[in-house]
């Protein structure tokens, strides 16, 4: 991990696998090892090894910060030490399983947002993590596996890590380390054979962890592409694509979703491609609504496989007229406007008409609103 | 002045004002449908190809009382094998049109409705992510073994248990087996 340039908050690297035993810890206190070699200040915040003496032995010579006891009720509980890796400040702080659920009294109630604290304090922090503690993963695995994870968390933490580093192991090997004692000690190895180390569970749970990292890496990936990426690049070589491809101009507003809505079901009957457009007037500012609006229309938008496109200009026919030519669009739909127009639009050539002066060849459609029809409530279903 | 000129002046001030009413934009509060409020938020959220009847009159019933919007959110699944931002166009062929048609029928009876698009690994995963970026004060849903219809009682002890806001849930009701479907579309779509 490189140290950190000019990042006010740390930067968070996360070890995960599939299960216990894969060698998480391991990995993380080597990281450390080495990170101390380049001569940065390493501690360990937090350290469980489980008994595994490998894990001991490589830990050895990477300063502790102690843990903390904490009272509850009538037992007497061990914590990572939050205040005490604070003052301590080093540059990098190995805190191991993100997903721990601390004891009460203590700063959080769970150790992922003692990790937060920690970076928030300019600390870059190395943890480790199984992947079926993802919240978003818990049904699938308890499904899987037949047994729920309690201590979860958020989807987020993983997102918001700069590294996500996969540690893999096949399930024979797992198996192998398991029945060897470097997992569990010798009285809980059955148990844990007939339970959650069952062969047909950790390959689930494998193919459940390399995809979840791939997915990050994907994501990451897509989220650094900006404009100008292959297909932008792609689509600007060939803007008069073969076949068709519809364009909606849309505002964040709830009656754009109907637009959206229809203008997909239309793609879907041509097989056709499907952009969303919003042009928004330079430097206006959005509401509250308004912007819960956009991003439920991003998210509508996501889930129909239609590209969101948004565009700053104060003249709407000329953006539309540049991204419809960008785009190769064939169709272009627009919504009835609800509100009674200025006076000075009045004067202007309807959007319709000026479009099609702008875009001969291209069609255009008014989507009405079906709930506003005489009629409209009298369909009902059964 | 003579009477003549006065009765050109009065006729051509009266003109302008009814030119002035009919150009100039509305003062007057629109309609409620047509209106953003940022108000009380009622959710109706559902994974299938129906809702029942129960629960979306009583949605119905409660932003009438409440002056609210009903926000029906569709809850999109996506499988495994899929990454979580892939686009879904099988479901989104079963929930598009029952979205626009709880739409229709929320904005006939003069209901704002902000509609809403949930996606996540399981029902449960996207009504969480759905919770988790917007707020709601209530959530609407019917307890129905048909999973098609309503969420399961596991999703709905989560919702209880993990959700800040109130949550009706609807016995199932046998004898009233009304659903509002995609048939209930009015026109093409």
């Amino acid at each position: 991990m490189d140290a950190p340039a000019d990042h006010s908050s740390g930067r968070l690297k996360i070890f995960i696998g599939m299960a216990a035993g894969v060698g998480k810890t391991y990995r993380m206190l080597l990281e450390g090892h080495a990170e101390q070699e380049t001569g940065r200040d390493v501690a360990i915040g937090l350290l469980e090894t489980h008994g595994r003496a490998d894990t001991g032995r490589v830990a050895a010579g990477l300063p502790l910060v102690p843990r903390r006891r904490v009272r509850y009720r009538e037992a007497v509980l061990e914590e990572m030490d939050l205040p005490a890796i604070l003052r301590r400040a080093p540059e990098l702080c190995l805190i191991d399983e993100l997903a721990h659920t601390n004891a009460p009294g203590v700063e959080h109630a769970k150790r992922h947002e003692d990790v937060e604290a920690v970076l928030a304090a300019g600390i870059d922090v190395l943890s480790t993590l199984n992947v079926q503690h993802l919240e978003s993963l818990n049904d699938h695995i308890t499904e899987l596996s037949g047994i729920r994870v309690r201590e979860t968390i958020p989807d987020a933490i993983l997102a918001r890590a700069d590294e996500v580093v996969l540690i893999d192991l096949t399930p024979e090997a797992l198996l192998e380390r398991l029945r060897a004692g470097k997992v569990y000690p010798s009285e809980r190895i059955d148990a844990a054979l007939n339970n959650f180390f069952r062969i047909e569970n950790l390959a689930a749970l494998r193919e459940v962890a390399l995809r979840q990292v791939a997915e990050e890496v994907g994501a990451k990936r897509l989220t650094t592409e900006l404009v100008g990426s292959r297909e932008e690049s792609l689509a600007a070589d060939a803007p008069q694509a073969v076949g068709e491809r519809l364009l909606a101009l849309v505002e964040p507003q709830p009656s754009a979703q109907r637009l959206v809505r229809r203008a997909w079901r239309s793609a879907q009957r041509l097989g056709a491609g499907l952009d969303l457009l919003w042009v928004r007037a330079p430097g206006s500012e959005l509401s509250p609504d308004q912007r819960r609006s956009l991003a439920a229309l991003r998210q509508l938008a996501s889930v129909l496989g239609a590209r969101m496109i948004e565009e700053e200009s104060d003249d709407l026919t000329a953006a539309v007229a540049e991204v419809a030519s960008r785009r190769g669009t064939t169709y272009i739909l627009i919504g009835g406007s609800r509100r009674r127009p200025r006076l000075r639009e009045r004067l202007r050539t309807p959007l319709p008409q000026r479009l099609m002066q702008r875009l001969p060849g291209v069609d255009v459609r008014i989507v009405a609103d079906r709930s506003r029809r005489p009629n409209g409530s009298t369909a009902e279903g059964s | 002045m003579n009477a003549a000129a006065i009765v050109a002046v009065a006729c051509a001030g009266a003109l302008l004002g009814v030119a002035a009413g009919y150009w100039l934009p509305p003062h007057g509060r629109l309609p409620a449908r047509n209106r953003l409020q940022s108000g009380r938020r009622i959710l109706l959220p559902f994974t299938g190809q129906e809702i029942s009847r129960r629960s979306f009159e009583a949605a119905v019933r409660l932003a009438k009382a409440e002056n609210a919007i009903i926000m029906p959110a569709f809850l999109a699944q996506v499988p495994m094998n899929l990454p979580l931002e892939t686009p879904l166009p099988v479901q989104c062929a079963r929930g598009m049109p029952l979205l626009e048609a709880i739409e229709q029928r929320a904005a006939s009876q003069g209901l704002p409705v902000d509609s809403r698009v949930g996606r996540g690994r399981s029902a449960r995963d996207a009504l969480r992510k759905l919770i988790e970026q917007e707020h709601f004060d209530r959530i609407i849903v019917s307890a129905d073994e048909d999973q098609r219809v309503g969420l399961g009682y596991e999703d709905l002890r989560w919702l209880l248990e993990r959700v800040p806001a109130e949550i009706m849930i609807l016995r199932p009701a046998p004898e009233d087996t009304r659903r509002i479907s995609i048939k209930a579309v009015s026109g093409h779509f």
